[in-house]
This record gives C-alpha cells, sequence and structure tokens, in this order.
C-alpha cells in the first residue's frame, strides 16, 4: 500500500537512570516502548514526537503485529500532513501506562510483585523528562516539532516549558492549559466507577485473578460521552430504539445505549486496558497546570517558550472548547511568540482530532510544510561536512 | 511574487520599518508578507476563512482564526500593542463597524482601514437613473447576496470619526484598478472608488 507505513515492530528502551517524579518518589529504572517511522537525517534535524491521548499508545501508525493501524495512521505515513518521507516521526508510551512502558502491571524490581496501586503517580512533567531520556538515547539534538491532541497536547505545552531548546515547532490539538471543575469532576466519577467495582481489591486486582471491567467500562463510557457532541450522537443515533417498540425495561433500548455499552465493554475487556493506568492517567490530567508556579499566569508560565506554535480546536469539543486553545494562544501572544490557530468545523466534538477533516488537514499539511523548512535551516552547526 | 496592487503600496508607504502590524481580515495574507519583506515589520493575521487561513500559513505569517464580528481582538492582544493595525475592504462587511474601529483603536497606536465608497459617482448615477441599487466593480453584488451591510462615503466615514474623537491622519483614493487621479484627490467622495484612511485617537 503506497500511504502505508506496513507492520511496525516496537522497540524498548531501557532506562536505568533513576527519575525522580513530581510527587517526590523515585523510579531507580523504567523502560519506554516507542515505535519509529521514517528515517533520522544526518544532522537529526527532522524528528518529530507525538504525544498520546488518556488511552492512546506508542502505536500511532502503521500496522502492529496483529495488523491493527495506529491510532492516528489518518495522519501520519508517506504523504500524509506528518509525512514520514520527510520527517523521523517518534511515539512512546507514556511512563504509567499498560502497553509496554513501565506502569502499574510491570513488576516492582523491590518487591518481585506487579506494581499495581503502589506504582507512583506520576505527572506530565514526568512524561516529559523521560521522553527527554528517549530523545537522548535516539541521538536528537531537539524535536523539529512535538505533536499532541488532548493530554498528548498538554504534554506539547509542558515541553515547550521545560525545554524550550529542544522544541522548534509546538502543535497543540484539542487541549487546555489546566482542566476545569467540571473536567475534573468527569474524571472524578470515572475514578469512583473503577475504585468501586468489588473486583479492584483496592487496586491490586491483579494478584487477586481478577479484573474490574465493569467499573472500568463504566469510566470509559462516561470517558467517551464527554468526546463526543450532542449533534453527533444526534445525527448518528437519533433516539433510534434496537426493537421497534418501548419494552419498558432496563435493558438496551435506544441504540445510543448499545453504542455506550459496547464501547465501554470493548475498552474493559478486547482492549484489556489496565485500571490503575486509567486512575494514574486521569490523575495526570487533574494535576497538570503548568501556569501554578507562575503566580496561576499562563503568559509567565510559557515567557520561557521559545517554540513556534500552532493551535487547533474544535468547534463542537465541549471538553476543552475552543476557549480554552484561546486562553493558549492569548498566553503565547503576550509572548509575541509565533503562532498560528485554527479553529476547525467538525460535529465530532473531542474526538475530530483523531478524524478525518479537510479543513483541518489542510492546516496541519500547511504548517507542517514551515516545520520542513525549518529543518535544513534548524540544523546545529556541528562539525558536518556536507556532500556536494 | 504575486502582483502587489498600488492599494497595498499605498498602505506600505504609510508604514514605518521594524514596527508591529496586525492585518484584521488579511486574508490570504499577501499584504502582511510584503511589509515583512519590505519593512521588516512583526506581523499578526487574524481571518476567518479556513482556506485563506491557509494560504497564510503557507506564506509563513502567523495567522489567527477570528471571526472580526466576535470582537475577540481586545481578548487576545494588550491595548496599544500594535504600532498599526490594518484592515482592507473589511469594515463594510461587519456588524457594528464603529465597534470595531474602538476594538481597533484600543489595540493600535494607528489604524489604517480601506473600503469602497458608496458615493462614488457610478453608484449615485445608477440609484438616480435606474432606481436599483448600484452595482460596480468594486461592488460586485445584488442587493440581496452582498457581504457588504454596512457601506458608508467618504463623507460618512469621516462623520464617524469626527463624532468618535478619531482624528484623519492620511487619506488616500484609488479607482477599482487601485490607480489615483487629479479628479480623485480634488472630489473624492465624488470620484474615489475605494477610500484609503490612516487614522488616530485625537490626543488630548
Amino acid at each position: 500500500m503506497k500511504n502505508s507505513l506496513g507492520v511496525i515492530t516496537p522497540q524498548i528502551l531501557a532506562v536505568t537512570t533513576p527519575l525522580t517524579l513530581a510527587s517526590g518518589a523515585v523510579l531507580p529504572r523504567y523502560d519506554l516502548i516507542y515505535e519509529t517511522y521514517g528515517t533520522l537525517n544526518a544532522q537529526g534535524s527532522n524528528a518529530i514526537l507525538i504525544c498520546h491521548a488518556l488511552s492512546g499508545d506508542h502505536h500511532v501508525a502503521g500496522m502492529d503485529a496483529d495488523h491493527k493501524l495506529g491510532w492516528w495512521d489518518d495522519y501520519i505515513g508517506p504523504n500524509k500532513p506528518i509525512d514520514t518521507n520527510q520527517f523521523f516521526v517518534v511515539c512512546s508510551n507514556n511512563l504509567g501506562g499498560c502497553r509496554g512502558s513501565t506502569g502499574p502491571t510491570s513488576l516492582n524490581p523491590a518487591t518481585g510483585k506487579v506494581y499495581g496501586p503502589d506504582f507512583p503517580i506520576v505527572t506530565c512533567r514526568d512524561w516529559v523528562n523521560s521522553q527527554n531520556q528517549l530523545r537522548e538515547h535516539l541521538n536528537i539534538p531537539h524535536w523539529v516539532a512535538l505533536v499532541g491532541g488532548s493530554m498528548g497536547g498538554m504534554q506539547v505545552l509542558q515541553w515547550a516549558i521545560d525545554y524550550p531548546d529542544k522544541v522548534r515547532h509546538a502543535l497543540v490539538i484539542a487541549a487546555a492549559p489546566k482542566l476545569s471543575a467540571q473536567n475534573i469532576a468527569f474524571n472524578e466519577v470515572a475514578r469512583r466507577a473503577i475504585m468501586s467495582d468489588p473486583d479492584f481489591h483496592k487496586g491490586y486486582f491483579i494478584e487477586a485473578g481478577t479484573t474490574p471491567k465493569q467499573g472500568l467500562a463504566l469510566a470509559r463510557m462516561l470517558g467517551h460521552l464527554t468526546y463526543l457532541s450532542d449533534d453527533m450522537m444526534g445525527s448518528k443515533f437519533g433516539r433510534e430504539l434496537r426493537e421497534d417498540k418501548l419494552q419498558y425495561s432496563y435493558d438496551v433500548e435506544f441504540q445510543v445505549e448499545s453504542y455506550l455499552r459496547y464501547q465501554g465493554e470493548k475498552f474493559a475487556t478486547k482492549q484489556n486496558f489496565d485500571a490503575n493506568t486509567y486512575l494514574l492517567m486521569t490523575k495526570a490530567l487533574d494535576y497538570f497546570d503548568p501556569a501554578a508556579e507562575f503566580d496561576h499566569n499562563l503568559s509567565k508560565a510559557l515567557a520561557a517558550a521559545t517554540a513556534k506554535f500552532l493551535v487547533v480546536s474544535f468547534t463542537s469539543d465541549w471538553r476543552f472548547a475552543p476557549p480554552r486553545s484561546h486562553e493558549i494562544v492569548k498566553a503565547l501572544l503576550d509572548n509575541n511568540a509565533d503562532v498560528c490557530y485554527a479553529e476547525v468545523e467538525s460535529e465530532h466534538g473531542h474526538d475530530a482530532f483523531l478524524l478525518p477533516n479537510a479543513h483541518y488537514e489542510g492546516v496541519f499539511k500547511a504548517y507542517m510544510q514551515r516545520v520542513l523548512n525549518d529543518v535544513s535551516n534548524s540544523a546545529l552547526p556541528i562539525n558536518t561536512t556536507t556532500a556536494g | 511574487m504575486h502582483q502587489i496592487t498600488p492599494e497595498f503600496k499605498l498602505i506600505a508607504d504609510w508604514i514605518l520599518p521594524n514596527t508591529r502590524v496586525l492585518d484584521l481580515g488579511c486574508g490570504d495574507g499577501l499584504l502582511l508578507e510584503h511589509l515583512i519583506n519590505t519593512h521588516d515589520i512583526t506581523a499578526y493575521g487574524m481571518e476567518i476563512d479556513p482556506q485563506k487561513n491557509i494560504l497564510a500559513m503557507q506564506k509563513g505569517l502567523n495567522v489567527i482564526q477570528s471571526d472580526l464580528n466576535s470582537h475577540d481582538i481586545c481578548d487576545y492582544f494588550d491595548d496599544g500593542s500594535f504600532d498599526y493595525v490594518i484592515m482592507t475592504q473589511a469594515l463594510q462587511v461587519v456588524g457594528r463597524p464603529d465597534i470595531l474601529l474602538d476594538d481597533m483603536l484600543a489595540v493600535g497606536k494607528q489604524i489604517i482601514i480601506t473600503f469602497p465608497n458608496f458615493g462614488y459617482w457610478k453608484m449615485r448615477l445608477q440609484l438616480l437613473l435606474r432606481g436599483k441599487m448600484p452595482e460596480t466593480d468594486t461592488l460586485p453584488y445584488h442587493w440581496y447576496d452582498t457581504p457588504n451591510i454596512h457601506l458608508c462615503t467618504f463623507n460618512d466615514f469621516e462623520a464617524l470619526c469626527e463624532a468618535k474623537g478619531i482624528e484623519v491622519v492620511e487619506r488616500a483614493v484609488v479607482n477599482a484598478q487601485h490607480k489615483s487621479s487629479l479628479g480623485m484627490r480634488l472630489m473624492p467622495n465624488l470620484l474615489g472608488e475605494v477610500a484609503l484612511y490612516k487614522v488616530q485617537k485625537k490626543s488630548l
């Protein structure tokens, strides 16, 4: 297939440098699983890091061993908006994840048992610090671009703040500078759904030989609900019934109920997502607030950033609505940063950032062309001999 | 390289080098690109049209998608943060041009504005002789499908400036081909098709 990357084999970086987390806890060693696409050029100036969202992982493009496409395959690959003929693209599973990076399902070297709930809570900054280890390992002097949607966009912001000289372009998509009380409230309900499942066993469910599937499915149903828009659900399901008449029961009657249950069960059962990872990721989201240590002033927080920015929001996204992106744009403008902002018309709610959309793709392609122009310009003036 | 219209050339003549410029309704960013190349300005553009935004982005410009009618300029930019705020051929399409003028004067020290002159003799003649809303090269729309909802004449605009305490610093008129003539300079409201104004708040 012309636009396909084919089958991708993930790699694992075993980091032996201890990582001190924001919480004060120290991880003596950890693994990061990652995939790469395309080729790193001689100067290492064409590398892009993709940061994943809540339930994402390192498999962002191409096919995995089971021939499943990556979660953002529509946008990453040969001749796609993030063109792997031009860029070297990297995506890792976040620390605390459950898809290969060290997290609650990994063995705790101190006890020889699975970490479970004893895995320390990690923050966005911890993720960025661990991803920086990956950058060093791959001999990448700087990322020509960092790209992330939703929780991924928050990592991009954190990168731009914490490692300004390592980021040339920051693409912050469908994100927010911090969660609102409503966002945190949704996360709390999701966590309570998991923790009140009788199979949760205070987080030690792996040792108990079970999984809190019901709680996890409920959490995912709630999450999914916040990713969609009312219009999209209306046009997709309306009030359509599964049978042609009302049953006057609590069974699944409306198609939308059936859809949500399917999504929840798929996540908890087929995808086998770890409940402790879900708790941890939602907590990291809640804690994210880079302005907090700058008198709650986002402009001050972003003052150190030297990257050029593309900020994108989607009209029907009510989880991180366009005004949340305006806050980011405003803070960047306060610093006279180079910034482009696009507000994409879509009925798909928060999920729109993952879906095909002509305007979105146009913006992406236009901006990535600028990034490409910077690839040669941003090559480090080290002792490189140029051919020809 | 695209052809720079005489209208843009006139605007460029009114701009000092190494300044900060905001272009409202910047379209594909042609003017800003020209000003960056010739005047080394720091530039931001705002534009509602997604396709034009993409074109401006391809030129390497900082462009923020925005609906001028949402009056978000002051949300994004602090007072006096630009040397110039430019708006070409957009005043007549917004819901409240008077409020937009206030917004522009808040964030910019000087504003440069261009709009089609409804007092142009051809307009007057069409209305007088045919009793129909005029259609010209500058305003090639029917009355029902035109985006131009707040057309005005030079005299109308200057009356608004007077009422708002706005000082006209520079004024120029051109025709649809963006050329100027002696007649236009003598009788701008009758012979000018496109008005260019540079204005600022009257100093107290």
